[in-house]
């Protein structure tokens, strides 16, 4: 197995070309999404990285691809700054780009959206070796096809990310975290049914599968927060815990800590009222486990090293393991293979369902 | 008249228009001078064009039927809502079809618990909300046409509003569609789960500007409504001073869901037209609006103030009642139609440049117009660094047409060297398309050009936008849109 590591987007459009069949990694936090044939030359970010630009008073950043994302959340940090969606494996180690091809957003994507509501513009390598670059570098812009979030998700099949524009927000001044009682999966789904359409706007909205708990965060000035907190503990039972062990769970949250190391991990797109449902079939499953984030619109299903997912009812990516990389209904349509034409004419990276 | 990426207007084959009205039930397809005039153009009504024919299905099946046939037939077929873009989105191609999808109208689910509506392309912006508000829901986009425009038409241009910030565009709120593509294929991108898996094709398809084909099902988020607003208009000296303030603003850590500017000349006509009020001697007005829960505002709001105090404004007048928050909002929506009534004729356009640069950029517009004698409005989304300069002329008097042209012009360059967008939200379209190489390289245009052919490989979904074509002249808005006279529509 070849490996490349360039170290300027000029070396980055060489090691594309260098051979037919390439594909970018990263960090290898979700290593499933670039596990593919020995003949593909792994191109690898680690050289590319770094804060490019940062204007704070514009709410852009520019970066390159390789840069890890707890780089981003530090600078962003210093200027009471943040990227809504809570990036995802931030302490493993994870890149922008790794994050951008598995189209992973934490807890706070509850808020404001997830990555695909933040991703600006992107430069990228296209299967011919070209650097192009599209979409724009302000928050607003309308002109020429939506290409930066047509690679969210897409893990590395249409090119190689080399730099990408995110918009991001002030950070709310404060957080507090309650864990709400659901004595059952029908009590979970009422209580994130009824929690969404509050007046409240809530920060994070999660749902434990092993536990009779849901999981809220609010986001405001501290001052604001105390009358909220209190009204939402009226309306439904539960508990604050302390600000250290809050951000203790949800780091452990952002971490998958929950699930089996060396394990497969899965990512799935849910309806909330799917959640029930999604919950049983999990129970269903030897030494299956799971966390339900969102809102009820993301499951993650982890199952022990050795155990491979094959099936799913609901759309979903393996991020580790073995298992298919892409689970459930996937509607394939033409427009996919000849779009992967355009960007991809000789096939050097992998097809979708390679 | 447009030409473009090989399809050409040509002589209608006398037989196309018998086996165009067999695709669909009888009474779908209008033909004569008549009928079609009222199809010419679009909101941006210096254009105009005659299409072979206007087919009005009402189903989604005969829209795929429709589209089958053009592509057989490789007939250009333009996909058409309330016909309010800007930037001439929906303007016929000359010898093509127009498919006027108004009677695809239906709001097909709205589901309150999982905050989602599923409508058909028809459907108007504005319906959305009233058919969630029961619910304490309401669709975030918009755009200021949202009583008449439609939500396929959003689609196509991604369109925007004064919330955008905070919200974000069209895209960031649609979940999923159902599309005809323009080579027959029928796909469904995403759907119900606010999560996406895979590619996000969904988010590719938005702002297509109709190159790529007809959306039939849209299914859209929906988000609870604010629980409060406040609202503050504070008048200053000079429009430098009303950007600092929103320098300010943005430094301190706050996330108004918006933030606007007018300046002297659109003042003056908010006056004249809706009897707005404003502090006196003021060259620029700066509105503000917090939401979220009461609590937050109200902390918020504080913070608001005292920013406010300290940026030297002639007066600040925060809206005390719903009532105030209506005046101050119908005095900002109505000052592109105020302005048009100032002159016989205008170019409008929706550049983007950075934030920090709004001053400088507002600087080098005043100085060109005074230079030029070109008067011009600035009326712009300032959370957002969105700029709508409003440039006035006479198309009576030799020469002006061509002065405010090479003005608009100056400005779309100056919005790409400051490192902006020539569109932050009306699209390219007819209007910008000679602008769009200056934006992308290209390569970068080629490639764009090769996801067109992929969706689209004849060329015949709305030919002629977007891209640039040899020899064309640039284009611009000029004077008020019919509907806007009216005062139905307004401009951001």
């Amino acid at each position: 197995m070849t490996s490349l590591t360039p170290s300027t987007l000029a070396e980055l459009a060489d090691a594309v070309r260098s051979s037919p069949r390439v594909i970018a990694v990263g960090a290898g936090t979700k290593p499933r999404l670039s596990q593919v044939a020995d003949e593909f030359v792994r191109i690898s970010t680690a050289k590319l990285r770094g804060i490019v630009e940062y204007e704070p008073s514009e709410f852009t950043f520019t970066a390159l691809a390789g840069t890890p994302l707890a780089e981003i959340v530090a600078a962003l940090g210093e200027r009471g700054q943040y990227l809504p969606f809570d990036p995802i494996l931030a302490e493993a180690g994870a890149t922008l780009g790794g994050t951008i091809a598995a189209g992973l957003s934490g807890p706070g994507r509850w808020r404001f959206g997830g990555l695909r509501d933040f991703i600006l513009g992107v430069q990228f390598v296209d299967g011919e070796g070209r650097l192009l670059r599209l979409g724009g570098k302000v928050v607003k812009n309308a002109a020429g096809f939506d290409v930066p979030k047509f690679f969210v998700g897409s893990a590395g099949r249409f090119g190689v990310m080399a730099e990408i524009t995110f918009k991001v927000f002030p950070r709310p001044a404060a957080l507090r975290t309650l864990r709400l009682d659901a004595v059952d999966d029908a009590a979970k789904l009422a209580l994130l049914t009824a929690a969404a359409n509050t007046r409240w706007e809530l920060d994070a909205l999660d749902a434990a599968v092993d536990q009779p708990a849901v999981f809220a965060r609010v986001g405001g000035p501290p001052a604001a927060l105390d009358a909220i907190v209190a009204e939402i503990l009226g309306k439904f039972p539960g508990v604050e815990p302390a600000r250290a062990e809050a951000d203790r769970f949800w780091r452990g949250i952002a971490e998958f800590r929950w699930a089996h190391a060396n394990g497969t991990l899965a990512k799935l797109a849910l309806t909330p009222a799917q959640v029930p449902e999604f919950n049983a079939w999990l129970r269903a499953q030897t030494d299956a486990r799971g966390w339900v984030s969102g809102g009820g619109n993301v499951g993650y299903v982890s199952l022990p090293a050795g155990a491979r997912l094959a099936h799913s009812r609901w759309p979903g990516v393996t991020l580790r393991g073995d298992g298919p990389l892409w689970l459930g209904p996937k509607p394939r349509f033409e427009i996919m293979r000849t779009v992967k034409a355009a960007l991809d004419p000789e096939n050097r990276f992998p097809s979708l369902d390679e | 008249m447009f030409q473009s990426e090989g399809v050409t207007a040509s002589a209608p084959n006398p037989d196309l228009l018998r086996r165009l009205a067999a695709v669909v039930p009888p009474g779908r397809v209008l033909e004569g001078a008549a009928p079609l005039a009222a199809y010419e153009s679009d909101g941006l009504t210096a254009f105009q064009a005659t299409p072979l024919a206007v087919v009005v299905p009402e189903t989604q099946d005969e829209v795929i039927a429709l589209v089958r046939f053009c592509a057989a037939e490789k007939l250009p077929f333009v996909a058409r809502g309330s016909g309010t873009s800007l930037s001439g989105g929906s303007l016929p191609f000359a010898g093509g079809i127009v498919i006027a999808l108004n009677r695809l109208n239906k709001i097909l689910r709205l589901d309150p618990a999982q905050r989602i509506a599923v409508v058909e392309p028809g459907v108007i912006n504005l319906a959305v909300t009233a058919a969630a508000q029961p619910h304490g829901l309401h669709y975030a986009p918009d755009p200021s046409s949202q009583s008449i425009c439609t939500i396929g038409g959003n689609v196509a241009f991604n369109a925007g509003g004064a919330h955008c910030l905070k919200y974000g565009m069209t895209s960031n709120h649609v979940l999923g569609l159902k599309a005809v593509l323009a080579t027959g294929e029928v796909v469904e991108f995403g759907g119900a789960s606010r999560e996406q898996i895979g590619p996000d094709w969904t988010g590719l398809f938005v702002g297509n500007e109709g190159l790529f084909g007809i959306a039939l099902e849209i299914t859209l988020q929906l988000l609870p409504r604010a629980e409060m607003f406040h609202t503050v208009l504070a008048g200053y000296r000079t429009l430098e001073q009303a950007g600092d303030a929103v320098t300010a603003i943005v430094a301190s850590g706050l996330l108004p869901g918006a933030i606007e500017i007018m300046d002297a000349l659109a003042l003056e006509a908010a006056v004249a037209a809706v009897h707005a009020d404003y502090p006196p001697g003021c060259e620029a007005v700066l509105i503000v609006e917090l939401e979220g829960p009461r609590e937050v505002v109200a902390v918020d709001r504080g913070r608001l103030d005292a920013i406010l105090a300290a940026s030297k404004p002639v007066e600040v007048r925060p809206a005390r009642d719903a009532a105030e928050r209506l005046a101050i909002w119908k005095g900002r929506k109505s000052a592109f139609s105020a302005v048009g009534r100032l002159s016989p004729d205008f170019i409008v356009q929706d550049g983007v440049v950075p934030r920090r640069r709004l001053g400088e950029a507002l600087r080098k517009i005043n100085a060109w117009s005074r230079e030029m004698g070109v008067r011009c409005a600035n009326v712009f989304h300032a959370g957002d660094g969105n700029l709508h300069p409003l440039i006035l002329y006479d198309g009576r008097e030799p020469g002006a047409l061509h002065r405010a042209e090479e003005l608009a012009g100056k400005i779309l360059r100056m919005c790409i060297e400051m490192g902006g967008s020539i569109t932050g939200e009306h699209g390219v379209g007819m209007e910008k398309r000679e602008y769009l190489p200056a934006m992308f390289g290209p390569e970068e245009i080629a490639c764009m050009k090769r996801l067109r052919a992929a969706f689209d490989p004849h060329g015949i979904a709305n030919p002629g936008k977007m891209f640039p074509v040899d020899g064309a002249p640039a284009l611009s808005q000029h004077g008020l849109h019919s509907l806007e006279k009216a005062g139905v529509i307004s401009r951001e």
